[in-house]
């Protein structure tokens, strides 16, 4: 989970030299040792040394640093950190919704801003979600998708973490724009980078513990994890079922098994499986196996 | 008048109990959102009361979870999901055997979570779907301020034992579509048996680590 690295945006000269490093070490290991099994990561072994550098940070830098500070300060305190970068964030969130065609949205992340910077104490408090002002999650990342931007290749980036093409574009404007990033002086910019990329971290303690326990092969699960997020985002949380031929891809075709015992009616393999397929071509259903009261009855048994 | 009223409402309520009943001789299963709804608030009210649970004791999050949560899962399905193209390929024994393990993962990876919860507030989205429905996805919003609010959908299916879960996906990320790529390079590589015995060393190893995620929690 270092993709929370992308908080820190000061420290321009340190930054350079752990990037140089990075690039060193994926020079060194050799970017030869792509699998190149899957279309949208034709980059996997640079992706893979980038992830290792990454994860190796984040153990030795990352978590313990972020796990001091969450040991440190009471939620009260971090809430109010949270808050308050996340109140900033509102006033580019409003931008890209405008960009993307959701003026109506743009009023709510806009409303979200002056509320929440005047009566919440410059943002410390979202008391607009109290109000019912929603907060949403845009970057010009998910802008150019939603204009049609594919995503390209997946991307692993040193201390920023995954990433596709798209979103890189997409994170150099959105960095760009970054108000922290062109805050003065030099000092408060990298405090202020840090204090984020820190309390971002420490939210995220959980979620990056969880994925450990999950993940069989972290990159791939963070992977696909990544893509499968970005792509809900683009759409706002309902993006378009599966198309049907990767449906077909990606689905169990499952066979009966001879002489299995009735199955239940629901989860019957249709007769007339072909025309079923184009019937439901445009909706992503896992098939059940025929024999599935005998599954069923068997774990029974079993347990 | 009176009359005519009592009349009229008393045959109202004939009709309304001869509806009812027919509804409940015809389906006495909860409806998909109402189900999701209640067991999570029984689950969220327990975690909230249990000292030991919010002190990180795994086996009670677990022994909850198994009594509660799983019996309205179909693991088959979920499990059919993830192995994606290759499950046509296992037989039966080798079905039973990777359902079994990637149940195992998936109540460990919802204990984690369970125990990672903290009082964040819940919204019950309405159901958007017919009554005659039989596949539906039920809406759940975790609400936190500063964030924006995470999505949790069911894909639940409807079948003569009551409505089953089939898959979860967090924040658009769906649990079994996230395994499909980890496990068919398994499978390439080493077939069904080597994604079973992966499976068991992942949930063997899990084993031995006691704390569970969230744990340390101030």
């Amino acid at each position: 989970m270092s993709g929370l690295w992308a908080g820190v945006r000061g420290g321009r000269g340190a930054r350079l030299k752990v990037l140089l490093a990075a690039f060193a070490l994926v020079l060194a290991s050799g970017c030869a040792t792509t699998n190149g099994s899957d279309p949208r990561d034709p980059l996997e072994g640079f992706n893979r040394s980038m992830y290792a550098f990454n994860d190796a940070f984040d153990e030795a830098i990352g978590k313990p640093v972020a796990s001091a500070y969450k040991s440190t300060l009471p939620e009260p305190v971090r809430g109010w950190v949270r808050n308050f970068f996340a109140n900033i964030g509102d006033l580019f969130i409003g931008l890209n919704n405008l960009l993307q065609g959701k003026p109506a949205d743009s009023v709510n992340d806009w409303a979200r801003f002056a509320f929440n910077t005047i009566f919440g104490v410059f943002g410390i408090n979202d008391i607009a979600s109290e109000m019912g002002l929603e907060k949403h999650n845009e970057d010009f990342g998910q802008t150019f998708g939603r204009w049609g931007s594919p995503s390209g290749a997946y991307l692993v980036w040193p201390l920023a973490g995954p990433s596709t093409v798209r979103d890189s574009a997409g994170g150099l404007l959105d960095l760009y724009f970054d108000p922290v990033r062109r805050h003065q002086p030099d000092d408060a910019r990298l405090f202020a980078g840090l204090l984020r990329a820190v309390n971002q971290r420490a939210d995220l303690l959980d979620a990056s513990r969880i994925l450990e326990e999950a993940a069989l092969d972290k990159y791939l699960f963070q992977r696909d994890a990544f893509l499968q997020r970005r792509r809900g985002l683009i759409h706002d949380g309902n993006p378009p079922r599966e198309s049907p031929s990767s449906r077909e891809r990606m689905n169990p075709r499952v066979q009966a098994e001879p002489g299995a015992p009735a199955a239940d009616r629901l989860f019957e393999e249709p007769a007339a499986a072909g025309a079923a397929v184009a019937e439901q071509a445009h909706s992503y259903e896992p098939r059940l196996p025929a024999n599935y009261e005998a599954v069923v009855a068997a774990s029974r048994v079993r347990r | 008048m009176p009359v005519v009223d009592l009349r009229a409402a008393a045959a109202a309520a004939a009709v309304c109990i001869a509806l009812f009943a027919a509804a409940a001789a015809a389906q006495d299963i909860q409806p998909a959102d109402v189900l999701v709804k209640n067991v999570t608030l029984e689950v969220v009210e327990i975690v909230k009361r249990d000292k030991d649970i919010q002190a990180g004791d795994r086996r009670k999050v677990v022994e909850l979870i198994e009594a509660k949560v799983v019996p309205h899962f179909n693991f088959t399905a979920m499990t059919a999901s993830a192995v994606g193209t290759q499950w046509g390929k296992a037989n039966a024994e080798q079905k039973l055997r990777l359902t079994e393990e990637f149940r195992t993962l998936m109540v460990r990876t919802y204990a984690s979570s369970i125990a990672a919860y903290r009082n964040q507030r819940l919204d019950f989205r309405p159901l958007r779907a017919k009554p005659t429905d039989t596949d539906v996805t039920v809406n759940v919003r975790v609400l936190q301020p500063g964030t924006e609010a995470v999505k949790i959908d069911y894909d639940m299916e409807k079948t003569a034992r009551g409505w089953k879960v089939w898959d979860v996906r967090v924040a658009d990320i769906s649990l079994t579509a996230n395994y499909r790529t980890e496990f068919a390079n398994v499978v390439r590589d080493s077939g069904i048996d080597g994604l079973i015995r992966i499976l068991q060393a992942k949930n063997s190893k899990a084993l031995e680590r006691t704390p569970v995620a969230g744990a340390e929690r101030k």
